[in-house]
């Protein structure tokens, strides 16, 4: 078992020294980038062009569903949130600090990519994980 | 190449069968097929089964082992939910090509209840409902707020599509359903994911629907060009870059693509189509696609709704057979379904829902992940 919090998927880092982030990979030929890691550009089909960069932690709400029935053990409800980081890369995963209706929740809102335990999931031998989520920026 | 014509289709009445296999379903709707043109399974060259749920379990074999071994060559093809369009797609492509003139596609699928999707799998822990929802009803629910956000599209613009299809469904007695559903029951039923209700999710049935798909020197000689239906295009498409696509399967502009190309392949345009069976797998999805398939301007999609152009009787009717709201949506078995939906309209067969004077029909689904199937029928003259 790890001593430290695993990250939830393999595009979050968490560096030894510094603050957690979120990286991309990005085409040198066309510029499109991408979560996770990629050796292909399937925008351009550029081919070892890719680069890693630092994804910002700022963006907007782009979409969301409000979801109220989900698998079995998901607490419900929770908000399913498309954001673009203001870098130009879209990312999905839970809108925290707001209030799951429709009525408070605007298209286009700033919000802020914060880095969490993962709603207290643990894999099978007891690793705790490194989850990210955005909330409305004050 | 000559023409391809679909001389016999057919499905059965959608519902749950636990007590059947996947092959007992779909033999039957591949024998009624088989009865809809008065032909044997001694005269079907090849077959191209569609099935998700057992997609390595060779299931077209199986069918024929219900139904005759007649030792033709088998193609098992599995494509999400554009399964059953892309296997009659080959059906059709192998006929147009002259390998064969006469051939057999079928659907067939065996569905359990609840919801399907999630963003499962992988090392770790879960991820459903920590990086978001990829539950089906949430994906697509998701799509819908796209388009509400680019033109206001409403809570209650997305139920009326519900309303609608259940109401064609009550017309339609091989569907899962025959109920009707109010706006208000709609939109006070429960939430599933926003703006999705559970009634305006799509039902998960079982079911199956079959073709018999000839050439025209075939179906002239075997005199069947009475009820024949030419197959004036048939696209595939798979999804093109987008920016969002990642995190936001794009079923937008894979139809896009499809239906510019198969209006082109038809010689086409929107204003000749009389009927369409399009992809309502959520209520939102089907407002989505009113302008991908150029029923509408981009952003009028919400208007066309409230005016009932797409009801029966309105302008250009959608889904007449309930639709996969409440005809029911067996993965494998929708896109035969579709064709047998509107083949059946343009034969002039379709009761109490006919779409009266269709000449020219459209049927499209949308596998996600993604595939989209578009087909465009014609009555042979």
């Amino acid at each position: 078992m790890s001593d430290k919090p695993l990250p939830v998927v393999e595009y979050l880092k968490i560096p030894d020294a510094g603050d957690p982030y979120l990286e991309g990979y990005k085409c040198g030929n066309c510029g499109a980038t991408f979560l996770g890691e990629r050796h292909v550009c399937s925008k351009c089909g550029a081919r070892d062009q890719m680069s890693t960069v630092k994804l910002s932690n700022s963006g907007k709400l782009y979409s969301y569903s409000i979801v109220h029935r989900s698998f079995p053990g998901i607490e419900v409800p929770y908000v399913s949130a498309v954001v673009d980081l203001d870098d130009g890369v879209a990312i999905k995963g839970n809108l925290i600090n707001v209030e799951p209706d429709p009525e408070k929740i605007e298209f286009d809102m700033p919000v802020e990519v914060v880095f969490k335990d993962a709603l207290g999931r643990k894999d099978k031998d007891g690793n705790s994980y490194l989850s990210f989520f955005f909330q409305p920026k004050s | 190449m000559s023409d391809a014509y679909v001389v016999g289709v057919d499905m059965i009445k959608f519902g749950r069968f636990p007590d059947k296999t996947v092959p007992e379903i779909g033999a039957e709707s591949a024998l009624l097929a088989l009865d809809d043109c008065g032909l044997k399974i001694q005269d079907m060259q090849a077959l191209y089964c569609g099935n998700l749920g057992q997609a390595s379990g060779m299931v077209g074999q199986r069918i024929l082992q219900q139904i005759g071994q007649t030792g033709i060559p088998v193609v098992n093809v599995s494509n999400a939910c554009a399964t059953g369009a892309t296997a009659f797609r080959e059906a059709w492509a192998a006929v147009k090509a002259g390998l064969y003139d006469c051939v057999l596609a079928v659907g067939v699928e065996q569905m359990g209840k609840g919801l399907l999707g999630g963003t499962g799998g992988g090392k770790g822990i879960p991820k459903e409902g920590l990086l978001g929802s990829g539950t089906m009803p949430a994906v697509f629910a998701e799509a819908g707020m796209e388009h509400a956000r680019k033109y206001g599209t409403t809570f209650e613009q997305f139920a009326k599509v519900s309303v609608k299809n259940h109401h064609h469904s009550t017309l339609n007695p091989k569907a899962m359903y025959q109920i009707e559903t109010p706006l208000d029951q709609v939109m006070n039923a429960e939430m599933i994911a926003y703006p999705n209700t559970k009634l305006m999710c799509s039902v998960n049935v079982d079911g199956s629907a079959a073709a018999v798909i000839c050439s025209e020197k075939k179906a002239k000689e075997l005199g069947l060009m009475k009820r024949a239906i030419k197959v004036r295009a048939s696209v595939l498409t798979s999804d093109p870059w987008q920016e969002r696509d990642l995190v936001m399967p794009d079923v937008n502009s894979c139809t896009r693509l499809a239906a510019k190309q198969a209006y082109e392949m038809a010689g086409l345009g929107a204003e000749d189509i009389d009927l369409v069976e399009l992809h309502d797998c959520f209520a939102t999805a089907e407002i989505l696609h009113y302008e991908n398939l150029g029923l509408c301007g981009d952003g009028e999609a919400g208007r066309m709704i409230d005016d009932g152009e797409t009801a029966l009787g309105g302008r250009i009717p959608v889904n007449v057979s309930g639709g996969l709201l409440s005809k029911g949506h067996p993965l494998g078995a929708t896109g035969i379904a579709n064709i047998y939906e509107v083949a059946t309209h343009l034969r002039g067969e379709a009761g109490k829902r006919q779409v009266e004077g269709a000449r020219i029909g459209m049927t499209h689904v949308i596998g996600l992940g993604s595939a989209c199937g578009i087909h465009i029928l014609e009555k042979a003259q």
